[in-house]
């Protein structure tokens, strides 16, 4: 009988990851992700995606297509979005990763925050994704314009058809954010 | 046990109590064996729900969370009845077992016209149909049927636990149980409150009999918006679906499966394979009833180990029998036993080919669909663990029952030593209605006992090894006296029997037997009164795999029936909406549901060009599917060289009384973009024995920047719900095909909807 839920029940992921705060010695390849130096046994080709989902015991960035055309697992390197799905981890050695599971700060709380309130995902598997390019936009273009915000999100696949809901909730948390900033600077 | 009685019944393994109740058997039985686990100390008062002392409900789902939101509405069921405090509400999956299996989607696959509903006859083959599938059925999430399935059963269960817990606070506060009231998760009772988790091991000792349900005047969760119960799992990245799971020593398998269809591997060179990194495995597939392939599997560490491996294998493959099988033919043979009227027939009313043949004048028009790929987001996963006393299988599916009847067939061991954790599927659309996928990761983990292996398919391996939508092709002709009025209308299809195929690969005679409905639902089954109406279908075999894609049937029947009546209103010389209300007569839910999509359209009122000069035209299309009736108006802007865009997409939705309206519109927004995926871009070819499409460039989704502005408008309606998940699909492409001829004046009959054909 299994407990699986909505919420999430799946067994915890088994800890295969060295942490630290400085990059550690040896020859093994580290990165930072979500403020965790880490280092790595995967081959310098593999891609990011699986290095995150498989050996870091990351899985909230999700696969959909491996050639970058769906944008299921997109992540931040140094605060830009990237398709882990194609970046290898030779690309990202000794650079910031940032994923769904680490991110946080204003931009994230809003768009969180609206995308519980316009009630965004449907089946989830590709808000991970949705989310990141969304934060990624925001976070370089405060104020986008719908145009703006078309260019940045068209890299993202949604099958179950959240498209019309992701635009309402982007607008909500840009304007969130503005209003947000406006009561600061008085 | 006495019958007519609610029975809460006594204490399970876990210290958990759980009730059976006979008045509505055998729904209402839950062998002990399958106590929801709900954890030690928590009570669980059926096989529906549970209740935990500090006041936590869990409700057990049968269904399958794949986006559509069933978990929250069948939360929504059954709090309405329980009057508990929605905060406090979680939904957890169900065991295997009779009570669970769904009698609603089988029910609906039987061949009646939606008119039949309220028929004696069809009534009673229907109840019979239900008794019989609730004993011998399946457990299943599809055909749009959860909420119709749960409607009671739900509620009932919710009923039940109230009153058991009114019971238990009226004999604590010694008063009767009809002075008590309950909310929020309390029992008001003599003028003092009870928590329900302060009642719920008393509760479980009452004897309950007369539960009512509440009257939908009284309902306070039921109709209003509610938003999901899983968003903040899903926007904080929380492990989920099925490919997220961990185990400790979980390897991971890729696989190699035909390159064309019906080849098979020849030699392979398993050594350089092994000498890869981090290669464990290399397995040898034979392919079952099941519908998985033969093939290779390498297993490793690491999915992208095994996956870089399987080159190695330098595969050689036999000559696909179908070498020489692409569309072209394909569409060739369709056309012919279109052309032809051999086939099985589904309507015949009023001896349509005879008035026809003397009808004043005729019009033929013969409508084209492809195959479809279900491109789910999350790419086709399982993961299996082989034990010495049996095997665990990690799986998100719309068929539990049969994924363990698959796991159980590769393993060679009975059902009841397989284990199934289901998780939540990253999209179903029917593809995981299958179990081919759930087979091969068991005939793969076999060769590792006592490992966990997940075996993951690529993008390609999902879209090339699909059971696709059938293609189609259906002759429409219809005679006219001379005003242009319609005299008969005479429907011959040709396309492959998808619901025959998955019930072969499921084993499921009833379904195999007799004809399939699903090859011609959205034609015989559709309101239009016309004086003289026959439909018939020719069954052609062909060596693609079909299955069901969303709304099935319909998906490309309603293409082929709302563009013909489109053409039936232009030769009429009718406002086409009107058209449609004057074939209605007497059927008022259609005739409410185009009043109401007209309204919200403002049909009637010409469009403007838009300000960058496009100009723009409306389309509408009806339909009937699942039990509901569905409205749509498109609007469509026309560009240079035919480029066109559909600017705005209205819905009008009879689907009877709707438990979550919030969850109920993001269904039809779900429909909406998938129908205008396959409306604009859809199509799997087929070349020398080869699936074209590998990935999104060669088989393209809507994007977000061509996603219409979508608005659903409900019909107010007392009845019993209807199906929600599929039937916005239908609509989709004939309305934009509709707007596309008022816009242009070509009629487009093929799809996909291409803008080369406008010029």
């Amino acid at each position: 009988m299994s407990a699986s839920q909505p919420g999430g029940m799946l067994p915890s992921p088994p800890n295969r990851v060295q942490r630290g705060t400085s990059p550690a010695d040896g020859d093994l390849p580290t990165l930072e992700v979500n403020g965790a130096v880490v280092e790595v046994t995967d081959s310098t080709d593999t891609p990011l995606l699986w290095v995150l989902r498989q050996s870091l015991g990351m899985p909230g960035t999700r696969f959909g297509c491996g050639m970058a055309l769906c944008g299921a697992c997109t992540v931040h390197v140094n605060g830009e979005p990237v398709r882990s799905c194609v970046t290898p981890l030779s690309a990202v050695i000794g650079k910031r990763v940032t994923t769904i599971e680490g991110i946080n700060g204003a931009v994230m709380d809003a768009l969180r925050g609206a995308w519980m309130a316009v009630d965004v995902p449907q089946c989830g598997y590709c808000q991970s994704g949705q989310l990141m390019s969304a934060a990624a936009l925001l976070a370089s273009n405060p104020s986008p314009t719908d145009d703006e915000v078309a260019t940045a999100m068209d890299g993202n696949i949604c099958r179950c058809g959240t498209y019309p809901r992701i635009k309402a909730a982007i607008r909500a948390a840009a304007a969130q954010l503005n209003s947000a900033r406006a009561a600061g600077a008085d | 046990m006495r019958r007519r009685t609610f029975l809460l019944a006594g204490l399970g393994a876990t210290g958990a109590l759980f009730v059976g109740w006979s008045l509505r058997a055998p729904r209402q039985r839950l062998h002990p064996s399958l106590l929801p686990d709900v954890g030690h100390g928590s009570v669980a008062l059926n096989g529906w729900l549970a209740i935990h002392p500090n006041g936590r409900v869990t409700v057990v789902s049968p269904k399958a969370e794949m986006g559509q939101g069933i978990h929250t509405a069948l939360a929504m069921l059954v709090a309405e009845e329980l009057d508990c405090d929605w905060d406090q509400v979680e939904v957890v999956y169900s065991g295997i077992d009779k009570i669970y299996n769904n009698a609603a989607a089988i029910v609906h696959g039987l061949p009646f016209h939606e008119d039949l509903e309220d028929h004696p006859g069809v009534r009673g083959v229907r109840w019979f149909t239900a008794k019989a599938m609730r004993e011998v059925g399946v457990m299943l999430t599809g055909g749009s049927s959860s909420v119709r399935d749960m409607w009671e059963v739900a509620r009932e269960a919710g009923a039940t636990a109230r009153a058991a817990l009114v019971a238990a606070a009226a004999a604590r506060a010694r008063v009767e149980p009809s002075s008590c009231t309950t909310e929020r998760g309390m029992v008001i009772a003599g003028g003092r409150e009870y928590l329900y988790g302060s009642l719920v091991r008393d509760a479980a000792l009452q004897r309950v009999s007369n539960v009512a349900l509440k009257s939908p005047d009284r309902f306070t969760i039921i109709g209003k918006d509610r938003a999901r119960l899983d968003t903040d799992a899903i926007i904080t990245g929380v492990p989920r679906f099925s490919m997220d799971v961990s185990l400790d020593g979980l390897l991971y398998a890729a696989v190699l499966m035909p390159p064309t269809l019906g080849s098979t591997v020849t030699t392979f060179d398993r050594k350089a394979a092994l000498q890869k990194p981090g290669v464990r495995a290399v397995v040898e597939l034979t392919g079952s009833r099941f519908g998985d392939p033969p093939g290779l599997a390498i297993v490793a560490d690491r999915w992208w180990q095994a996956k870089q491996a399987l080159p190695a294998l330098n595969a050689q493959w036999s000559v696909s029998p179908h070498a020489t099988l692409s569309t072209s033919g394909i569409m060739q043979t369709l056309r012919s036993a279109a052309a032809g009227n051999d086939g099985l027939p589904f309507r015949s009313d009023g001896d349509a080919e005879d008035v026809l043949a003397a009808s004043a004048r005729t019009l033929e028009s013969t409508y084209e669909s492809p195959y479809l790929a279900h491109a789910a987001m999350e790419p086709l996963n399982a993961t299996v663990r082989v034990n010495v006393s049996g095997a665990e299988l990690w799986v998100g599916t719309q068929v539990p029952g049969f994924a363990r009847a698959a796991t159980a067939m590769a393993l060679d061991l009975p059902d009841d030593l397989i284990t199934v954790h289901q998780t939540p599927l990253g999209g179903g659309f029917g593809r995981r209605l299958e179990a081919d996928y759930v087979a091969q990761a068991a005939a793969i983990a076999k060769a590792l006992p006592g490992v966990p292996v997940q075996t993951i398919w690529s993008r390609e391996d999902d879209m090339r090894h699909d059971f696709y939508r059938p293609a189609g092709v259906s002759r429409m002709r219809a005679g006219l006296n001379a005003a242009g009025e319609v005299t008969s209308v005479v429907v011959h299809s040709a396309g492959q029997a998808p619901f025959r195929a998955l019930g072969a690969r499921l084993g499921l005679s009833l379904v195999t037997d007799g004809p399939d409905k699903s090859t011609a639902e959205g034609t015989f089954d559709q309101p239009y009164e016309f004086p003289a109406m026959r439909v018939s279908n020719a069954d052609v075999e062909l060596p693609v795999p079909v299955g069901s894609w969303r709304s099935v049937g319909h998906s490309f029947k309603g293409f082929a029936m709302e563009g013909f009546v489109d053409e039936l209103a232009y030769e009429a010389k009718v406002d086409p909406l009107r058209y449609r209300q004057l074939l209605l007569q007497k059927h008022p839910r259609a005739r409410a549901v185009l009043d109401l999509v007209a309204a919200q359209s403002s049909w009637y009122t010409p469009l403007e060009p838009l300000p960058n000069g496009r100009t723009r035209a409306r389309g509408v299309a009806l339909h009937w599917s699942f039990g509901s009736v569905v409205g749509m108006v498109a609007e469509v802007s026309l560009g240079d060289a035919g480029a066109f865009a559909v600017e705005r997409v209205v819905c009008a939705v009879d689907a009877g009384l709707v438990v979550n309206p919030l969850g109920a519109r993001q269904q039809i927004e779900s429909a909406v973009v998938y129908g205008l995926s396959a409306a604009l871009y859809g199509e799997v070819l087929v070349d020398n024995g080869r699936i074209r499409p590998g990935n999104f460039h060669e088989y393209r989704p809507l994007r977000f920047s061509e996603c219409p502005v979508i608005e659903t408008h409900f019909v107010p309606s007392t009845r019993a719900p209807s199906g929600m998940g599929e039937p916005g699909v239908p609509v989709v492409a004939p309305a934009v095909a509709n707007a596309l001829f008022a816009l242009t004046g070509k009629r487009l009959r093929t799809l996909p909807l291409r803008a080369e054909a406008l010029v």
